[in-house]
């Protein structure tokens, strides 16, 4: 479902090896962090460098940290059943902050029945618990290959 | 199994000659999109970035460099701190080394400069080696120089944790400081450790544990019987600190600033930034000669095949592919 953007904008070219930039993102009161760690480890094996924001962020906060390191993704790993509200919050200050071209993937504990209502809110993608690291990987690939460089 | 997606709108691509005057004008995204594209070295931003060198040179550059886990990245969070105290803009370029299996890497040392500082008077940036031996990535400098024609001053770069020959950082700062835990400092370990030498200020680390003053003594015992010349009559500091305690975090700030106002004072400024620059513009060479020849051109391939084979040797390989414009010897 996701478009490849082959036309890459001019002088966009270069023989140094391109890396996809990610911020791994805890938000709220959720102290749950083994799977934000995996998840690290796991885009880190695949080529992408990966910042880690630590536990107990407000939504400010993760934007703030991902305009300075100029990231690709922010991939909010959240187990507290406060998804709604937080990724509500971190994607209208996104758009807020002129950072709308961050691509926002969810994962940890999020039932189906939410999904709908997280995309609507701004979410580009939702990978669910039991995804393997492929999956994980390939989603983030395709979704930043879509979208070009920014 | 499920995966939820949504279709992100395009993102338009905004050329680097138009973030110029919003980097110098201060703005946070466009400096970390320059940023980005240093790092990604599209041709495109090239100009761009040579256009903001040209608007830099007012910032004070301050290497912190030391052993991995000395608590390089703790202490900046407390300069963080004291710089913004005092009015300061302050940024941090914090590298971290690339994996060799993957090329991917894990960026630690924000998260322990935590984020207590508004992001408008401090900016962080954490950067992969990508590769680049040294301490430092290629990147690394022109993150600086970024940040310079933005108007942040001091400029802090932290290096990935060296070793003992690692002294790169003393070719990108004006201001070197080395970082010690305590119990490293043995006097023998202390006088091999080529990073020990290129220190303007030694500090030694997590001082809130007891053996940070045998420490502290061992260093100061190999500055005093050092060989090397003081140069230009600055006397090396070393200083103990705590970052967690906050003990000695201000005495350092005065140190850095004591070393900004005696570079300028004795005339030493300006022989640092020729150094400087002489390791960027070689370091520049190397990267253009390289790029004629990485990407596998036919000439190259039979030299290689030639060397191989022991039909050639490695220098006259060497010399043939460059051409002989190239290749004359100094007399
Ligand atoms: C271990 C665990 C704990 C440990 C956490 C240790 C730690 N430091 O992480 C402890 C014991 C501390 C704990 C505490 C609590 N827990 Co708990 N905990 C779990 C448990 C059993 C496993 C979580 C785990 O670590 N899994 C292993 C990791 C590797 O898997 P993962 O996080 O799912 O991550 C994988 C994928 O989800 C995905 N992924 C994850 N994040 C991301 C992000 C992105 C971007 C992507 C692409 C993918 C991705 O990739 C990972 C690797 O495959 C879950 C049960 C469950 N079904 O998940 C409950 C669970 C999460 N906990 C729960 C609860 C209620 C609590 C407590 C509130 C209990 C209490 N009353 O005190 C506290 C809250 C603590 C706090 N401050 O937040 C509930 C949450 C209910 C909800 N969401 O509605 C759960 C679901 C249990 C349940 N069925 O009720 N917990
Ligand atoms: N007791 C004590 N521990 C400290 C102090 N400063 C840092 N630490 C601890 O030392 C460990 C390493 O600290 P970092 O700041 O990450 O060290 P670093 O030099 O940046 O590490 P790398 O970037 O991995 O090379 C952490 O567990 C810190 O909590 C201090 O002043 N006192
Ligand atoms: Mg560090």
């Amino acid at each position: 479902m996701t478009t490849q953007n082959n036309s890459a904008p001019a002088g966009t070219t270069s023989s140094a090896p391109q890396r996809i930039r990610v911020l791994v993102a805890k938000l709220g009161l959720d102290g749950h962090d083994r799977g934000a760690k995996v998840v690290a480890r796991i885009l880190r094996d695949a080529g992408m460098e990966v910042i880690y924001s630590g536990l107990y962020k407000t939504p400010a906060q993760v934007v703030d940290a991902a305009i300075q390191e100029d990231v690709d993704v922010i991939g909010v790993s959240l187990l507290s059943g406060s998804h709604g509200p937080l990724f509500g919050a971190l994607c209208q200050q996104l758009r807020d902050k002129g950072a709308g071209h961050v691509l926002v993937v969810a994962g940890g504990v999020i039932p189906e029945q939410d999904y709908a209502g997280l995309l609507e809110s701004g979410v580009n993608a939702i990978v669910p618990q039991e995804a393997r690291s492929e999956l994980i990987v390939t989603t983030i690939r395709d979704m930043v290959a879509a979208r070009g460089p920014i | 199994m499920l995966t939820g997606k949504r279709q992100s709108a395009p993102v338009q691509y905004r050329p680097s000659a138009e973030l110029v005057p919003q980097v110098l004008g201060g703005s946070t995204s466009a400096v970390a999109r320059m940023i980005t594209r240093a790092e990604a070295e599209y041709d495109e931003a090239a100009p761009a970035l040579s256009d903001l060198y040209r608007h830099g040179g007012r910032a004070h550059i301050v290497g912190i460099t030391g052993v991995p886990g000395g608590g390089k990245s703790t202490l900046i969070s407390a300069l963080i701190r004291d710089y913004v105290a005092a009015g300061h803009k302050v940024a941090v370029v914090a590298v971290d080394p690339s994996s060799p299996y993957s090329g991917g890497a894990i960026l630690g040392d924000r998260i322990r400069m935590g984020q207590a500082a508004d992001p408008s008077r401090a900016f962080i940036r954490s950067m992969a080696t990508r590769g680049h031996l040294g301490g430092l990535s290629r990147a690394t400098f022109q993150a600086v120089d970024v940040l310079d024609a933005a108007g942040y001053s001091p400029i802090l770069i932290e290096t990935v944790g060296v070793g003992q020959d690692e002294v790169e950082i003393v070719t990108a700062a004006h201001t070197v400081v080395v970082l010690s835990p305590p119990g490293l400092g043995d006097d023998i370990q202390a006088i091999k450790a080529g990073v020990m030498e290129i220190a303007d200020i030694h500090a030694i680390s997590k001082a809130d544990r007891p053996e940070a003053a045998a420490t502290a003594a061992a260093i100061k015992a190999m500055i005093a019987l050092g060989s090397d010349a003081p140069r230009s009559g600055w006397q090396t500091q070393v200083l103990t600190l705590s970052a967690t305690t906050d003990k000695g975090i201000a005495a350092l700030v005065e140190a850095i600033d004591a070393h900004r106002v005696h570079l300028q004072a004795s005339g030493e400024l300006a022989p640092r930034e020729e150094a400087i620059a002489r390791t960027r513009v070689l370091s520049n060479i190397n990267h253009l000669i390289r790029r004629r020849f990485d990407d596998g051109t036919q000439a190259m391939s039979a030299q290689l095949q030639a060397v191989a084979g022991r039909a050639s040797d490695p220098l006259t390989a060497a010399m043939r592919l460059l051409g002989p414009e190239n290749t004359e010897h100094r007399t």
